[in-house]
C-alpha cells in the first residue's frame, strides 16, 4: 500500500512542554484522514511539522515519500494547507488573493485562468471575486482558504480545523468537495471537533497530550471500544486519560 | 529565483500599500510635510527685528539715526514710546525684541561722546545675537560716517592706514539657512520613510499570520525578501526625487555638483535605511512595536547626525555615537555635492564608510531575517 504520511517517533518540544510525543503513524494515500483530540493535544503541532513550518525535535517522517526535514521544499510543491487561523490577506480581494497564490505556485497564465475558474465554481465564490476578504464572514473566508489551498492542484491537502465557526451550508459544501476530490485521488488530512465529520472520514486517529491513542477506520474504532458512535469513544478516551477538566 | 513570483509579491505589496492609510500617509504626506515644515519654520535668518524707540531728542539727527537702523533691514523701529516703562513693557510682552533709547542731547554727538542704549531681549539667543552684532554695526557705521564728515569740514582726512578686512564667503555666499537645511532634509526624509515602511511591511505578515501560509508554499526566502523590499526601495527613492525636485524648483536650492553622483549615492544610502528597517522588523512582533523601534532609531539620528546641530561642537562621546550613524555620512555627501559642488574623490571617505555600513547592516539583516523564517 502507498502511504501519504509515514511518521516514526515524531516529537516536538517547546521548552519543557512536549507538544507531540513519539508519534508513529502510517496513513494510506487517497483517503480522508481525520485527526481528533481536545484542544492542546498536539494536532496543529503535528500538522506544522508535516508541512515543514517547524522542525521536529526528534524522530522522522515522510510526506508523499519525501523527508519532512530534508525535502520539505519538494513537499511544499505538492501540498495545500489551511491553517487553523485564517492566514490569507484580509486587505486584498478574493481574486487578488487567488492571483497571488497562483503566481506563487508558479501557474502560468492559461493554467491560472483555468484553475481560478474551477475553484470559484467549486467553492461557489461567484459575485464575491472583487470583495475585500476582510469583509467576508467566517464561512466565506474558509471557502476561499480551501480554494487557495487547492489552486495548484495538490496531491495532498492538510486542513487544520477548517469548519470551526463555519455555517452549515459552507460545511456541507466543504465535505462534499473533499469527498469528491478524494474519489479523484486526493489525500486529505483534516482536524475537527465535529464527530459527524469524523464519521465521514476513511481513517480516524485520536491524539491526547501529544500521544497517539488510536488509529483506524471509524467502524473499527467503534467496534473495538464497544461503543455506538465516535463521540462516546472520544469522551471515554478523554476520561480515561485525564478527565474532562483537560478538555 | 522566479521572476513571476517576485512580481506577484511586488504587486501584492503595492496593493496593500494603496489600501493602507498609514503607509500612504508615510510615503506621500510625510516627505512633503517634513520638507515644508523644515523649509519654512526652521529658517534661522533673523531680520526685521521689531524695535521700540524712546527718542528723547526728537531732532533731525535722532531721526537720521533711527533711519539708519531701519535701512539696515535688520530692525523695524515701529514702536515709538514716551517713557522707559512703556519700552520695558513692550520687551516684556514680546512685542519688540529690542529697544533703542536716545538721550535728550543726542544732536550733540557731533561735538562730544554721546551715549545711546540698545536694550535687547536675550531670551531667544539667535535673534539676540543678530540684534547685538547688527545693532553695534549700524551705530558704528553711522558714527564713522559722521567723524569722516566732521574731519572733512576741517580739511582733514582719516589717514589711509590700518587693516581693511575683506571677506569672501564660499559656497553659500548669502548665508541662506535653507541652502544648508534642505540638502540635509533630503537624506532625513529618505531615511525615515524607508526605515518606517520597511519595518512595517516585514512585520505585517508576521502579525497578521499570513506568513504561516507563505511558508507552506514553494516560495524562497530570498524571493520573499527581495519582493517585499523592492516596493520600499522604489517609494523611498521616489520620495528622494520628489524632495530633490521641490528643493531645486520650489526652494531654489541649486545642485552645484553632479546630479548623477547624487542619484547614485542616494541609492547607496537607501540600502542602509532598508537594512535598518529590516533589523527593526526582526526584533518586533507587531506593527506598533515596529513603529516604536523605528522612532527609537530615528530620533537620535535626527539629533546626532549633524542635521540640526553641528557635529564639531559635540562632546567626544556623543560624537563617537554620531560616527556610527549612516545618515551622518550621507549628510556630508549631500551637502558636499549640493552646496559645495565637490566631486566623489573629495567625499571618498564618507562614501566608503557609508557603503561599508550599508553592506554590513544588510548582511546582518538578511541573516537575521532568514533565521526568523526557518
Ligand atoms: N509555538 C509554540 N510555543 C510554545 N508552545 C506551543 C507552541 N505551539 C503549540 N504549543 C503548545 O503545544 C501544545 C499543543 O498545541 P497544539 O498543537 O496547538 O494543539 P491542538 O492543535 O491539538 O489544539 C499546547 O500545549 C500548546 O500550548
Ligand atoms: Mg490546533
Amino acid at each position: 500500500m502507498e502511504y501519504v504520511i509515514e511518521l516514526k517517533d515524531l516529537t516536538k518540544r517547546f521548552g519543557n512542554i512536549t507538544a507531540v510525543d513519539k508519534l508513529s503513524i502510517k496513513v494510506p494515500s487517497g483517503k480522508i484522514f481525520a485527526l481528533l483530540g481536545p484542544n492542546g493535544s498536539g494536532k496543529s503541532t503535528t500538522i506544522r511539522m508535516i508541512c515543514g513550518i517547524i522542525k521536529p525535535t526528534s524522530g522522522h517522517g515522510t510526506v508523499l515519500g519525501f523527508d519532512i526535514v530534508k525535502e520539505s521544499e519538494k513537499i511544499k510543491k505538492s501540498i495545500g494547507y489551511m491553517s487553523q487561523k485564517f492566514s490569507l490577506y484580509e486587505d486584498l480581494t478574493v481574486k487578488e488573493n487567488m492571483d497571488f497564490y497562483s503566481s506563487i505556485y508558479g501557474l502560468d497564465k492559461k493554467e491560472k485562468v483555468k484553475r481560478e475558474k474551477i475553484i470559484i465554481d467549486m467553492m461557489e465564490l461567484h459575485n464575491r471575486e472583487n470583495q475585500i476578504v476582510g469583509t467576508l464572514s467566517g464561512g466565506w473566508k474558509q471557502r476561499l482558504a480551501l480554494g487557495c489551498a487547492l489552486l495548484h492542484n495538490p496531491k495532498f491537502i492538510i486542513l487544520d480545523e477548517p469548519t470551526s465557526g463555519v455555517d452549515p451550508v459552507s460545511r456541507r459544501l466543504f465535505w462534499n468537495t473533499i469527498k469528491k476530490l478524494t474519489s479523484e485521488g486526493l489525500s486529505v488530512l483534516v482536524t475537527t471537533h465535529y464527530m459527524e465529520e469524523a464519521q465521514e472520514s476513511d481513517f480516524v486517529a485520536f491524539m491526547f497530550n501529544g500521544h497517539l491513542l488510536t488509529f483506524g477506520t471509524p467502524s473499527e474504532i467503534i467496534r473495538e471500544n464497544n461503543s455506538n458512535n465516535l463521540e462516546d469513544v472520544f469522551i471515554k478516551y478523554v476520561n480515561e486519560h485525564g478527565g474532562m477538566d483537560k478538555l | 529565483m522566479s521572476i513571476s513570483r517576485l512580481f506577484a509579491i511586488i504587486k501584492k505589496e503595492f496593493i496593500q500599500i494603496k489600501r493602507d492609510k498609514p503607509s500612504l500617509v508615510i510615503s506621500i504626506v510625510m516627505p512633503l510635510a517634513m520638507l515644508f515644515l523644515f523649509g519654512y519654520a526652521v529658517s534661522t535668518e533673523v531680520d526685521h527685528i521689531p524695535m521700540a524707540v524712546f527718542d528723547q531728542s526728537k531732532t533731525q539727527e535722532s531721526r537720521d539715526f533711527i533711519n539708519a537702523y531701519r535701512n539696515s533691514l535688520y530692525f523695524n523701529p515701529d514702536y515709538y514710546v514716551d517713557n522707559i516703562d512703556e519700552l520695558n513693557n513692550l520687551i516684556d510682552t514680546g512685542k519688540v525684541k529690542a529697544g533703542l533709547i536716545i538721550p535728550p542731547d543726542f544732536s550733540q554727538y557731533k561735538n562730544k561722546m554721546t551715549n545711546v542704549l540698545l536694550k535687547i531681549d536675550g531670551s531667544d539667543p539667535t535673534t539676540a545675537r543678530t540684534a547685538l552684532s547688527s545693532g553695534i554695526m549700524v551705530a558704528q557705521y553711522f558714527s564713522n560716517k559722521n567723524t569722516e564728515k566732521e574731519l572733512a569740514k576741517k580739511g582733514m582726512h582719516i589717514p589711509n592706514i590700518g587693516i581693511d578686512l575683506s571677506t569672501k564667503v564660499e559656497y553659500n555666499p548669502d548665508l541662506n539657512t535653507l541652502t544648508f537645511t534642505i540638502p540635509g532634509l533630503l537624506g532625513l526624509v529618505m531615511q525615515n520613510i524607508t526605515i518606517i515602511l520597511t519595518a512595517f511591511a516585514l512585520v505585517r505578515e508576521k502579525e497578521k499570520g499570513t506568513m504561516e501560509q507563505l511558508i507552506v508554499t514553494p516560495i524562497k526566502s530570498v524571493e520573499l525578501m527581495i519582493g517585499k523590499l523592492i516596493p520600499y526601495i522604489l517609494i523611498g527613492y521616489t520620495d528622494f526625487l520628489m524632495v530633490l525636485a521641490l528643493s531645486i524648483y520650489w526652494f531654489r536650492v541649486p545642485v552645484n555638483g553632479s546630479i548623477s553622483l547624487l542619484l547614485l549615492l542616494g541609492f547607496d544610502f537607501i540600502i542602509c535605511a532598508l537594512a535598518i528597517g529590516m533589523l527593526i522588523s526582526t526584533a518586533a512582533k507587531t506593527q506598533t512595536q515596529a513603529m516604536q523601534g523605528a522612532f527609537m532609531v530615528l530620533l537620535p539620528t535626527i539629533i546626532l547626525s549633524g542635521f540640526i546641530f553641528p557635529r564639531e561642537q559635540m562632546p567626544s562621546v556623543i560624537r563617537a555615537i554620531s560616527d556610527v550613524i549612516p545618515l551622518t555620512y550621507f549628510l556630508d555627501i549631500l551637502r558636499g555635492i549640493i552646496i559645495k559642488g565637490i566631486s566623489a574623490n573629495i567625499l571618498l571617505n564618507q562614501i566608503i564608510i557609508m557603503t561599508s555600513m550599508g553592506f554590513a547592516l544588510l548582511l546582518i539583516a538578511v541573516l537575521r531575517f532568514r533565521k526568523r523564517l526557518d
